[in-house]
């Protein structure tokens, strides 16, 4: 089978190809922006080219005269519209704080100030262009080290938060045989999802339809109707494709309630597709972080001591924070933790969640100071995982469900060829070209939440299963269809599968890898329901059994709230709050899902180019429901974590706090030729107890480990450790 | 809407005079002036579409020797050519590692010399620029400067050209033949874009109205066919601007360099000469420490305008190993990835 559609394993389901495969390259699936209304008006936001002070007037005639314009709205006659929305993280559905359009405050730089209506967008693009705003303007501060940058204790932003520490680490660290004492950092990320962030709503009487991609349709659905003071009941999101999200669209935005605002203001539905660049700043980002990392060790390798200190940006307002030592804490067996998070507060917008949030800057850090100790150690890097390897975590000694790390350093080891490596850094060449092997450990917590589902069957042997989940592209359609199928005893193009939708049952947010997981448990758990009912025949006999009662059709609508997530939180859910549980946050056991990944890189002994020519990621994930999708989920996170090594970064302007290459020609991610030749295995593993059908979330998994697998094949092609991503020619040639 | 008029003459006359009104803008293939449109950076208020200009899109083979590249050929078809890439391997080598696939079908040779720059802060009409908004100020000075100039900036604009195209062209002493209303002249590609001095607004010599209507290589151009390679060195693979690049082109005979020509990328406003260098290796043997002495000589005046230091190093090393492949010869093929590990690698027709 190609390695596109991996042959399955053991405890692994077959590669069926994407259900919505067919719609999506024949141009027929119809994303957000796609859905056609009637008589609309097209919306062009403008945005601040402030970071920080006050708006003191418009002018808007120029825009006004504008042919087309049917509307401008400012603060000025819109204040007082959009309520007050709580920060997701403070328990509401909003992934800031920040008001726009309610007054002449500016927060951060690119802020919605405005929103131009007009017939056509580019009347309405041209009128934005000639908005004068006249602003008073205070020194913005940008990032880490700026004035007035002010920092908090991630314990004294949030009450719930907590440091994980254990045993004495100051006294084993300074009687550590070996120690290790460095400083990592991450740079802005912003999610570049290929589509962009679009809205369009359209209103019938009191009835407003939302056509947005979401990850979370009851949150937005929720989320605006606190904005906009109306009954949730009168909203509907639909959001039926997504084009990519990686988290950014996983909270309510402050454009949706504009949106809705001005097409209730002009009695006409309004459409918004937001600017690439304007993407950067009305939705969230990846915050720069900061990293040190102090380990101690015996002669052997065995970790004595383990501090991680971590610092991110966040905007004035909102206390945003990933806290990614609630893993590195725990990854290995080490005594003597400690641990603590800083936040630090500039004149930006809000950040958000990206592709494991907590993970991909924290493991960078903790996976290059484990590459570094391995070279003080004099020993093999995968050697130092293997001593460290342990079926409880250190913090308060919970036993792992399961964990296979080692036999994924094994297995992926094997096929790179690792044993061939000449440990001497700058020791391997080929020509002009030095070539570095490195590589790291990736983990993702094992997350379940609260999900709901109907199941129909027909006596003509047809399903249909509806759920608001959603499918950014991981394949979930394909998954719960395969569910459906298998349960039902049904041919899966036999099953419609429903989603993205406010008016199906409830499903929880795309996020924290756990829709497989939430999902796939509840969907089995209605078809379970149906063969009950039907006196739980085998497959063959299933229709037979239905056409026997005589009924046109049988439906069963499930609930499930299993395996972590308190029995309150499926109420919840219907209210579009979600409560996830799992990885380290359980009281009896903790759940990860692992993966070990070695990369090879070339750089250019005399330019110093650093290019990318394989890559080897063998991941073990409990039961992999499908191998093709999973295969895609984790080929596409290691791309991207070869991107955060090497490419990825958004640059500010220090002085003004604002992003400069906010474009794709300049923020670059990778593009094919970097990708060159790119191994994923897939582990198998059986995990009882993370869940009754057994699955771990992966679509986070590939991107953990890979910029630090990266970093380290670049110091042993060098001997040059940079612990600033992204590594770029300019460190290496100094 | 921002309204504007569009024209699209049937002549090289008409098209001339419809340009010279003020707010005139040629329209070639569009793949930068409609983006700077959009953008809101460029407001032309009269498209002059020069597409079906008759005669533009033709690439001659003069008779002396030297050729004539219309103001209209597509970038990938000069680089297909396969007459023009033996007989100008390193301008083939320029034009394949430049933008993307789509772009260099539809990027045409006018419109690249006339491109403009890709400063970010240029594109962004919040921040001060003097190419944009003279007298503005310059925000890129003190800001994110990275990929900015480290030769010929003045302090009113510290910016680059980011062709490609050109480097192996100014090296390969190309002209310029531009029609106006007061008819033809040629301009030496070297002198045809400006520095930006006090006027960083203007990026060339062009007067309202002028034409570029071809771009010719001298019958000397094709000598150093069997020794002229480019290399671009950039931030990935494939689709980016160079953060440097140079065109190095030998006459090498009986091991010795006969005559050398370079040209550096991403330097400069301009697509930059590097004279003294080549003055260096005349008559030398292309060892490794004659390279290092030329690209030392390429690199005399450079200073860095911000944080881009690194680029001067960098460009000393590019230059001596541009030269070092050049002095290598030309290979039989143009690599699908120039100066990249994977060039190599078979059937790697992975240009993206
Ligand atoms: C994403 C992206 C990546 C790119 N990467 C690269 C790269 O790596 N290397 C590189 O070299 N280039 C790169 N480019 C730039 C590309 O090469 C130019 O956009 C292209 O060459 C412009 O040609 P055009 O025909 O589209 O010009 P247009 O956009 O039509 O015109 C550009 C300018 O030239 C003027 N003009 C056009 N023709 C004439 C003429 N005959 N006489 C006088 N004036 C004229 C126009 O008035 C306009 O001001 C990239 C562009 C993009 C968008
Ligand atoms: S470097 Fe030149 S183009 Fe860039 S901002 Fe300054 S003046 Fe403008």
């Amino acid at each position: 089978m190609s390695a596109a559609a991996p042959e399955p394993k053991a405890n692994m389901g077959p590669p069926e190809p994407r259900i919505d495969g067919r719609l999506k390259v024949t141009g027929q699936a119809r994303y957000p922006a796609d859905v056609p209304v009637s008589n609309p008006l097209y919306a062009y936001l403008v945005t601040s080219a402030i970071a920080r002070g006050r708006i003191t007037s418009f002018d808007l005639g120029a825009a006004r005269g504008v042919p087309g314009v049917a509307d401008i709205l400012t603060h000025e006659n819109t204040h007082g519209d959009v309520k007050q929305p709580k920060f997701f993280a403070d328990g509401g559905y909003a992934s800031t704080s920040i008001r726009p359009l309610d007054s002449a405050q500016i927060w951060h730089d690119g802020q919605i100030i405005a929103l131009v209506l007009a017939e056509t967008y580019e009347a309405a693009r041209e009128a934005a262009h000639r908005v004068k705003v006249n602003y008073v303007e205070e020194t913005p501060t940008a990032t880490f080290d700026d004035a007035g940058a002010s920092t908090q204790l991630a314990k004294e932003a949030r009450k719930t938060h907590e440091d994980p520490e254990v045993g004495n680490f100051d006294e084993a660290f300074r009687t550590a045989e070996v120690k290790l004492d460095e400083w990592y950092s991450t740079p802005t990320q912003h999610h570049n999802a290929m589509e962009l962030f679009a809205t369009t709503c359209a209103w019938a009487g009191p009835q407003l339809t939302i056509y947005e991609p979401s990850q979370f349709v009851y949150g937005l659905q929720n989320g605006v109707a606190e904005q906009l003071g109306i009954d949730p009941e009168h909203i509907r999101v639909v959001s039926t494709f997504i084009g990519g999200a990686f988290g950014s669209k996983g909270s309510t935005t402050p454009r949706t309630a504009l949106v809705a605002i001005a097409a209730r203001r002009l009695g006409r539905p309004v459409k918004l597709v937001a600017t690439r660049d304007q993407g950067f700043t009305i939705a969230t980002y990846r915050a720069e972080t900061r990293h040190h990392l102090r380990l101690g060790a015996a002669r052997d390798g065995k970790l004595v001591a383990l501090s991680h200190e971590g610092w991110e940006v966040t905007s004035r307002p909102d206390a945003y924070m990933v806290s990614g030592t609630d893993t590195t804490s725990r990854m290995y067996a080490v005594p003597n933790v400690a641990t603590n998070v800083s936040i630090v507060h500039a004149d930006r917008n809000t950040p958000g969640f990206m592709r494991s949030p907590p993970e991909t800057p924290y493991m960078y850090a903790l996976e290059s100071a484990m590459d570094e100790l391995a070279v003080k150690l004099a020993m093999d890097p995968v050697e130092l995982r293997r001593t460290n390897d342990t079926m409880k975590e250190p913090i308060k000694g919970l036993p792992y469900t399961s964990r296979s790390l080692m036999q994924c350093f094994e297995e992926a080891s094997r096929t790179f060829g690792w044993s061939k490596r000449n440990p001497q850094p700058g020791s391997m060449r080929d020509g002009d070209w030095l070539i570095g092997w490195g590589c790291a450990t990736a983990c993702y917590p094992t997350h379940i939440a609260p999900a709901t589902a109907r199941v129909r069957l027909t006596p003509d042997g047809e399903a249909r299963v509806e759920t608001a989940a959603h499918d950014i592209g991981t394949g979930t359609y394909t998954v719960i269809g395969q569910v459906v199928a298998e349960k039902l005893g049904l041919p899966l193009e036999k099953v419609a599968v429903l989603l993205g939708d406010s008016q199906l049952p409830p499903a929880p947010v795309s996020g924290g890898s756990n829709v497989t997981a939430s999902v796939c448990t509840v969907v089995a758990k209605a078809c379970d329901a149906i063969r009950s009912r039907l006196g739980n025949p085998n497959a063959a006999e299933l229709m037979d059994a239905l056409k026997r009662q005589g009924a046109g059709a049988i439906e069963e609508y499930a609930e499930n709230v299993s395996n972590g997530p308190p029995p309150e939180s499926l109420p919840l859910l219907y209210k579009g709050a979600v409560k996830m549980a799992g990885g380290a946050t359980l009281k009896d056991r903790i759940q990860y899902a692992f993966g070990a990944e070695f990369v090879e890189v070339r750089v250019h002994a005399l330019t110093r180019e650093i290019r990318v020519p394989r890559a080897v990621g063998a991941f073990a994930a409990g039961r992999i429901m499908n191998t093709r999708t999973a295969h895609s989920q984790l080929m596409g996170g290691m791309v991207w974590g070869i991107a955060s090594a090497l490419h990825e970064a958004t640059e500010i302007d220090r002085r003004a706090a604002r992003y400069v290459n906010d474009n794709f020609a300049d923020y670059l991610v990778p593009v094919n030729a970097d990708v060159n030749q790119l191994d994923v295995i897939l582990v198998s593993e059986e995990d009882t107890k993370v869940n009754p059908l057994g699955i771990k979330g992966l679509g986070e998994l590939g991107n953990v480990g890979t910029a630090a697998a990266v970093a380290n094949a670049v110091f042993h092609a060098t001997g040059r450790r940079v612990r600033d991503l992204p590594i770029r020619i300019d460190a290496l040639l100094a | 809407m921002n309204t504007f008029e569009y024209l699209r003459p049937a002549t090289i006359a008409e098209a001339v005079a419809a340009a010279a009104e003020p707010g005139a803008a040629y329209l070639a293939a569009g793949t930068n002036l409609v983006d700077l449109m959009k953008g809101g950076i460029s407001h032309p208020t009269r498209l002059v579409d020069i597409n079906r200009l008759p005669g533009l899109d033709r690439l001659e083979h003069l008779p002396d020797g030297g050729v004539r590249i219309g103001a209209l050929v597509r970038n990938a078809d000069l680089a297909h050519d396969p007459v023009f890439a033996r007989r100008f391997p390193a301008i083939a080598e320029a034009l394949l590692s430049g933008a993307s696939a789509q772009l260099r079908n539809a990027a045409t040779v006018g419109g690249n010399l006339m491109q403009r720059t890709r400063c970010a802060y240029f594109y962004d009409v919040a921040s001060a620029c003097n190419k944009r908004a003279p007298g503005a100020g310059c925000d890129a000075r003190g800001g994110e400067n990275r990929l900015h100039a480290v030769l010929g900036w003045s302090e009113s604009c510290i910016a680059t050209h980011p062709s490609d195209f050109c480097v192996p062209l100014v090296a390969l002493d190309a002209v310029v033949e531009i029609e106006g209303r007061a008819g033809r002249r040629e301009v030496a590609l070297e002198s045809f874009h400006q520095l930006p001095g006090n006027t960083p607004e203007r990026d060339s010599v062009l007067g309202p109205g002028e034409l570029i209507v071809a771009v010719r290589l001298p019958p000397a151009a094709a000598k150093f066919a069997a020794h002229a390679r480019y290399l671009k060195v950039r931030d990935r693979t494939s689709y980016a601007f160079a953060v440097v690049s140079a065109a190095a082109a030998l006459e090498v005979d009986g091991g010795r360099i006969a005559e050398a020509r370079l040209a550096l990328g991403g330097v400069a406003a301009r697509p930059w000469r590097a004279r003294a260098a080549e003055k260096v290796l005349a008559g030398t043997r292309p060892e490794a420490a004659t390279l290092r002495r030329a690209a030392e000589a390429a690199l005399a005046q450079a200073r860095p305008s911000g944080e881009n230091a690194f680029k001067i190093e960098l460009a000393r090393r590019i230059v001596a190993r541009a030269l070092a492949l050049a002095a290598a010869g030309t290979p039989e093929r143009v690599p699908a990835l120039p100066a990249s590990p994977f060039a190599s690698v078979a059937g790697a027709a992975v240009h993206a």
